[in-house]
């Protein structure tokens, strides 16, 4: 993780010294000024502590970065159980020499002062504690008490100067906290002195949910993110959000994996979704939402992907039974480890909060895909600006770590959907819009895909069918009156099925028809024929006739002349025999 | 370097007091000025108001840095009366010696 980040913000300027703190590190450009002193001011509460401490693991843990935490608040039992909330062991990292923790104890009601003195008690344990881990990193928490329990502020603020300026000189990279004073940053005006980068925390109770803030007050020779920035306190340390937003340098994975509906990856360039994008699905009530949600995960499921579903608005069990009503049945998964159902209630927690709460899941639970349903519902948390920048967040979140992203909304309205009240559709990759379409008294189900970048789509709307083996897409009919769906469509194809026997019949009649035709007209050319050759015949034997009559005439007239005695006549004129 | 020696400095109680032993320790950073201006002092003050009663232990933290830790010790002079209770730290080069008797108890705070 280290060296991924290293290489995210490359050192040029001053050398920076790493916190491993989600997101201080990103809006720091790479973390705070190393072997120089930061203070970290805010009011009572604010978390001064937990990101003093949490700088000083994370360097000792992730880092090999030793360090010592001077205490002037808490002895280091407190200190122990406060970090064993946080699932840190203090006392381990003490005993392995990570980690050096003194308490210093400054109470005004034994201590007199009478003349000159310096703070040569606390330089010499601090030195000693430097020098038995090797430290690098230290803490200072919270110099505030110094000045409540010492009332020479001269001698205070130029020991401070000096202490800061001998961390400095040994190359001690270190945080020093101090509480906010009025129309100030510390009451005692450290950041006067301590000037090389200023952290201020802020506690914040906005719409009855508390918010903590962060802000990068200032920071010598390096460029920063200069916003407030929401922070968290979870169980696994301190969270800065925006996590990743200063930089969009998502990897774009070509890789595409199927939507768990056939018939949709077909209306998706035929292979589904792309890997690492984000979906939306948004359409009214019971328009299918949560289904396609579940054939989702199922499919991620059966590719042996881990998956997260998390759901807003119904517990997981209701979730389970739901699904398997339609012949989902995500029970094996969850057994197997590779589901992860989760419901969350809006109103509980903060934005913050939730999104906290989602980013630790997703880090624990490193899914490939993930499902949030319906997303809308955290719309009541807070305005529009926030919740739209709670979604860039998530979006940003999950895509920097390569994982599919469904979200689906709820849009009142069956209308054109206009989700710019939450104003992230323009950060989806893939927007499938579920719609219900009335006609002829009923209602039927509607899919279509409204847009999906990098790749040829289907502009087609499907009939969306919810069976109890799951959804079905079917084709579309569009009759002269536009989409047919439901009954109409079932009229319709009835109708066409008669036309086609119809047709058909038809068909064969004219065949059997044709058939006749040729028979009878062979008939008549058989008759006639018959009749020719009779009429042939019969001009035949006259011709024979005829011509046997000529010969007899012939015959008679040779007959003649020899009975006249004429003259030989010419030609085959012979004598009888 | 510390012209006291480490080991206690005690004094036999011969005064008229009812016998309570004052334990001191005085904590300083090598030799440097303002520590021997503590030392000096102190031994003047105990000298002059606890003469025989007390125990006075001088502990370099720059030879021992745990003690300072063990102490809580965090400015250098630092005086703390151990015995009687309660205890009381007086920091500082103990140059005022009304301050100094007022911290170890043995007169009342003086006036401002």
């Amino acid at each position: 993780m280290s060296a991924h980040r290293l290489k995210l913000f490359p050192k040029n300027g001053i050398r920076k010294c790493l916190t491993g703190i989600d997101g201080l590190d990103q809006i720091s450009e790479g973390g705070l000024p190393e072997g120089r002193a930061t203070l970290v001011c805010g009011p009572a509460g604010c978390g001064k502590t937990v990101l003093a401490m949490e700088f000083l693991v994370r360097g000792a843990t992730e880092f090999n970065e030793p360090g010592v935490f001077i205490a002037f608040e808490e002895t280091g039992e407190e200190l122990s159980q406060n970090a064993a909330s946080m699932g840190i062991d203090l006392p381990g990292l003490c005993a392995r020499k990570k980690l050096a923790v003194d308490h210093v104890r400054v109470d005004r009601s034994e201590i007199a002062e009478c003349g000159d003195y310096d703070l040569a008690g606390l330089f010499v344990r601090l030195e000693a504690a430097i020098k038995a881990i090797g430290a690098k990193r230290v803490v200072l928490d919270t110099v505030s008490s110094l000045f409540s329990g010492l009332a020479n502020v001269n001698i205070l603020r130029a020991e401070l100067r000096r202490l800061f300026s001998w961390l400095k000189s040994k190359g001690i990279t270190a945080v020093i906290t101090a509480e906010k004073g009025e129309g100030k940053l510390t009451r005692e005006g450290i950041e006067e002195y301590v000037a090389d980068c200023v952290i201020l925390l802020d506690h914040r109770v906005e719409n009855q949910t508390s918010i903590r803030l962060l802000r990068v007050i200032k920071y010598r020779g390096s460029v920063h993110g200069t916003n407030e920035y929401p922070f968290l306190i979870g169980s696994n340390g301190l969270s800065v959000l925006p996590l990743s937003s200063l930089r969009l340098d998502h990897k774009a994975p070509t890789q595409r994996i199927p939507t768990g509906v056939p018939r949709l990856d077909t209306m998706l360039g035929g292979k589904g979704f792309y890997r690492g994008s984000s979906i939306l699905v948004s359409g009214g009530a019971g328009t299918g939402k949560s289904s396609l949600a579940a054939h989702f995960v199922k499919a991620a499921c059966q590719r042996g992907e881990r998956a997260l579903y998390m759901s807003s608005e119904r517990s997981t069990d209701e979730v389970m039974r739901n699904m398997r009503s339609i012949g989902i049945d995500l029970e094996p998964f969850v057994k197997r480890g590779l589901l992860h159902l989760c419901a969350l209630r809006p109103g509980t927690f903060s934005l913050e909060t939730h999104l906290l709460t989602v980013h630790n899941l997703i880090k624990t639970f490193n899914p490939k895909v993930m499902v949030v349903d319906p997303i809308t519902n955290f719309v009541s948390l807070g305005t529009h600006a926030e919740v739209g920048s709670m979604v860039t967040r998530l979006i940003d979140m999950i895509k920097s770590r390569q994982i599919t992203g469904m979200f689906t909304s709820f849009t009142s309205a069956d209308s054109l959907p206009d989700f710019s009240e939450v104003g992230v559709s323009s950060q989806m990759d893939t927007w499938l819009l579920l719609r219900n379409l009335e006609s002829n008294a009923e209602r039927n189900r509607g899919l279509y895909v409204l847009k999906s970048r990098g790749m040829a789509h289907s502009n087609q709307i499907r009939t969306f069918v919810l069976t109890d083996t799951g959804i079905r897409l079917l084709d579309v009919y569009v009759g002269p009156s536009g989409l047919l769906t439901g009954s109409a469509r079932m009229t319709q194809e009835a109708k066409e099925q008669a036309e086609a026997t119809e047709r058909e019949q038809r068909l064969k009649h004219k065949g059997s028809e044709l058939k006749q035709k040729r028979q009878q007209l062979e008939a008549r050319i058989a008759s006639m024929r018959s009749e020719y050759e009779f009429e042939e015949k019969s001009l035949l034997t006259d011709v024979h006739e005829m011509e046997m009559r000529g010969k007899q005439i012939a015959l008679g007239r040779v007959e003649m002349s020899r009975a006249r005695k004429a003259d030989r006549i010419r030609g085959n004129g012979r004598g009888p025999a | 370097m510390i012209p006291q020696n480490r080991k206690s400095k005690t004094t036999t109680a011969t005064g008229e007091s009812n016998g309570e032993k004052y334990v001191l320790r005085l904590y300083v950073t090598g030799a440097t000025s303002r520590s021997r201006r503590a030392i000096l002092n102190i031994n003047a003050i105990c000298g002059e108001h606890l003469e025989g009663k007390y125990n006075l232990e001088i502990v370099d933290i720059l030879q021992n840095p745990a003690l300072a830790r063990e102490a809580q010790i965090v400015a250098a002079p630092t005086l703390i009366k151990l015995l009687p209770l309660p205890l009381r730290r007086i920091i500082g080069d103990l140059s005022d010696t009304e301050r100094v008797l007022a911290g170890l108890d043995l007169k009342s705070e003086p006036r401002v």
